[in-house]
């Protein structure tokens, strides 16, 4: 499964069974009244990871954070940061400080007092208090901003006085929670990048909260999803991507087509699959699947085949007709409607300019997709 | 036409509260003013007429010749008025101060409390403002005198064997102020402080800070604007208070609002009680005006 996707750099602890995680969640529960926002979460973090935790709204991702933080208490369960129980010490004295997702700077202060705000709750001489400051104004490149107030400020610099803030008293880790979801989409970008490197660059743990997949898959080391208080899987975005654990997450990530059907046979990694229409698919990658039950077999957009007529040799393949087009640009989405009614998505690169003969409204076209290009999900 | 019609609508529209104002607090005021400048007579009323208008244009100018600034004079003179001023605004101040610290924790319990607890809490501030100020001020009475409530009730725990005397001391004079004014203050506090984004205080303890100096450091400065509005609507009225010290306070409780009473209603002194009321106000403009400029800032700073 390693060989799946390259992760960005060569930074696999999670991999080494001696490496000793820097944070972890033990069986953490957190309840308001009969809801558990995190329902016996256990988890691990690495030093200098770049981690994220995605999910939809209200999975429990910030109330995780914020239990990091030291803004809930957990109701059970135990969190330690460095192999310290971080039950009973309070928000101030932890070693890491968060990115809130409104930023909260404090409106009566200058950006250049926002920053050292935690500087001087630690006493720290004022001299160094101003070379810090100094050097967060550049890292951030908001010097000439230093004498504003936050509301004389654009979106794009309140984030980056925030980030700031919160690097300056150089925690263990940072926790960003929602860090560019008030960004529009070119700032955006442009921002994870800067994270990335400065991350990198200060050797920090990162710790972020989004909703955002392209945002998670494009930042972090590994992707914790969650849903309903759970972590559903914890893995590299290649990982995540390609391989899923299960169809809840194979759904939630980018667009999927799933076929349900029945096992037929699974052996050395290998399986078929009777999908209901009666088509039979076979699988290089069978997954844990066990012959005579009910098993999803998975197929990314890109990995699918849209041609007129069925290719030679093709393992896994059906008819239909083209129902939808979308043409994106760098690519055009096809809806192919099957014999049955179902709906397949088919994403094609267009590396050439024009095609001739090119697939129209309502042409017959055949799908197919390659043996190993399927997951195949029991879950 | 239309475009002129609508401008002359315009222009009446912010006329009326000019015009509002001009008559119901220019004109009384003048009058007040001209009759402070006027001598005290055995009359009705009970001065000097400035103009007689039956006298032609001499009766007026005899009138102006005879205004005089005596009674400020007067005023400034004798030390009962001058430290009846002095004795009001201490009492306010520190009636406003006593104000403010039973009424901050009580807005911020507030603005803390849950959502749906909020419009009860709120309705309980405003509730005394359904019965009369004066059954209100009244009802202390019951409490505070030596054989009151408040006195039985410490006998029956046993802490006291002397009833506290309270009734007719400026204690209870605070006690009145703080309990009649204590909505005027709650509501501008727990109007900033539920605005307020408590993330920021998170923020804060986040960088380190204790709960307590991020309540300094935040919240306080944070809710300044409220502060200055409540200490104003507290601070404004209770200078003038008349009803409180003549009920719950003593003979020796000094405050201008008695003493006007006394000028106008015991003494019949119509021309020098207006001339303390003049001054009063005078006094009071100045918060006044530092408050309106404290809110304009404010805003601008909102903007």
């Amino acid at each position: 499964m390693e060989s799946l996707g390259s992760t960005r750099r060569s930074f696999a602890p999670w991999l080494d069974p001696n490496a000793e995680p820097y944070i972890r969640f033990e069986n953490v529960t957190k309840s308001f009244g009969d809801f558990a926002a995190v329902d016996d979460l256990s988890l691990t973090i690495y030093e200098r990871e770049f981690f994220a935790l995605l999910g939809a709204s209200g999975c429990g991702k910030t109330t995780l954070l914020r239990m990091l933080a030291g803004f809930e208490k957990p109701t059970s369960g135990r969190i330690l940061l460095d192999g310290q129980d971080l039950l009973g010490v309070p928000a101030y004295r932890r070693p890491v400080n968060m990115m809130f997702q409104s930023y909260a700077l404090f409106p009566h202060m200058t950006v250049e007092a926002n920053i050292a705000f935690g500087l001087k709750q630690d006493r720290m001489p004022k001299a160094e208090i101003a070379d810090r400051v100094a050097q967060m104004l550049k890292l951030v490149r908001l010097e000439q901003f230093a004498k504003r107030k936050p509301h004389q400020l654009s979106g794009g610099q309140r984030q980056r006085v925030a980030l700031a803030r919160s690097l300056a008293k150089r925690p263990k880790v940072l926790l960003l929670d929602e860090p560019l979801g008030a960004l529009d989409k070119k700032l955006r970008e442009a921002t994870q990048f800067e994270l990335m490197d400065l991350q990198q660059e200060l050797g920090l743990t990162f710790v972020v909260v989004t909703h955002d997949q392209e945002e998670a898959m494009t930042m972090a080391d590994r992707i914790a999803i969650m849903d309903r208080g759970k972590v559903m899987q914890v893995a590299t975005p290649a990982q995540i991507y390609e391989a899923p654990a299960s169809r809840f997450v194979a759904d939630f990530v980018g667009a999927i087509n799933m076929f349900e059907g029945e096992v037929l046979e699974a052996a050395a990694g290998r399986a078929r699959i009777r999908d209901r229409s009666g088509v039979e698919f076979s699988l290089d990658n069978g997954g844990d699947a066990s012959a005579g039950t009910t098993a999803w077999l998975a197929v990314r957009p890109e990995k699918v085949q849209v041609t007129r007529e069925r290719p030679d040799g093709a393992v896994n393949a059906m008819e239909g007709e083209v129902w939808d087009i979308a043409y994106l640009g760098d690519m055009t989405v096809y809806n192919i409607r099957l014999n049955d009614g179902r709906l397949v998505k088919a994403s094609v690169l267009n590396s050439l300019r024009r095609i001739e003969d090119a697939l129209t409204w309502h042409d017959r076209a055949w799908i197919s997709f390659a043996p190993d290009a399927g997951i195949v999900l029991i879950r | 036409m239309s475009r002129f019609l609508a401008f002359i609508a315009s222009r009446l529209v912010i006329a009326v509260p000019y015009l509002w104002l001009l008559v119901f607090f220019l004109v009384p005021f003048f009058i007040v003013f001209k009759i402070s400048l006027s001598q005290s007579a055995i009359a009705i009323p009970p001065y000097l007429p400035v103009f007689r208008f039956n006298e032609g244009i001499e009766g007026l100018l005899r009138g102006l010749r005879e205004l005089s600034f005596e009674n400020y004079g007067w005023l400034l003179d004798d030390p009962l008025y001058v430290n009846a001023y002095l004795s009001s605004l201490k009492i306010a101040a520190v009636s406003t101060l006593l104000t403010l610290l039973v009424g901050y924790p009580m807005a911020y319990g507030m603005a803390r409390a849950p959502h749906s607890l909020r419009p009860v809490l709120l309705m309980m501030v405003i509730l005394p403002f359904w019965t009369s100020f004066l059954i209100r001020v009244y009802a202390w009475i019951g409490i505070l005198k030596p054989e009151g409530l408040l006195n039985q009730f410490l006998f029956f725990l046993g802490l006291i064997d002397q009833p506290l005397i309270i009734h007719g001391t400026t204690a209870a004079v605070y006690i009145g102020i703080v309990y009649s004014y204590l909505p005027f203050m709650v509501l501008p506090l727990y109007a900033t402080l539920e605005k307020m984004d408590y993330s920021l205080v998170e923020a804060a303890e986040d960088l380190g800070c204790t709960p307590i100096s991020a309540f300094w450091k935040i919240t306080v400065p944070l809710s300044l604007p409220g502060i200055v509005a409540g200490c104003m609507l507290v601070f404004i009225p209770a200078v003038g208070e008349f009803v409180i010290p003549d009920l719950l306070g003593g003979s020796r409780t000094l405050m201008i609002g008695k003493t006007l009473w006394d000028e106008f209603f015991a003494n019949r002194d119509w021309p020098v009680s207006s001339a303390v009321a003049i001054i009063l106000l005078l006094i009071l403009v100045v918060p006044i005006a530092y408050f309106q400029r404290a809110q304009a800032r404010a805003r601008e700073e909102e903007n």
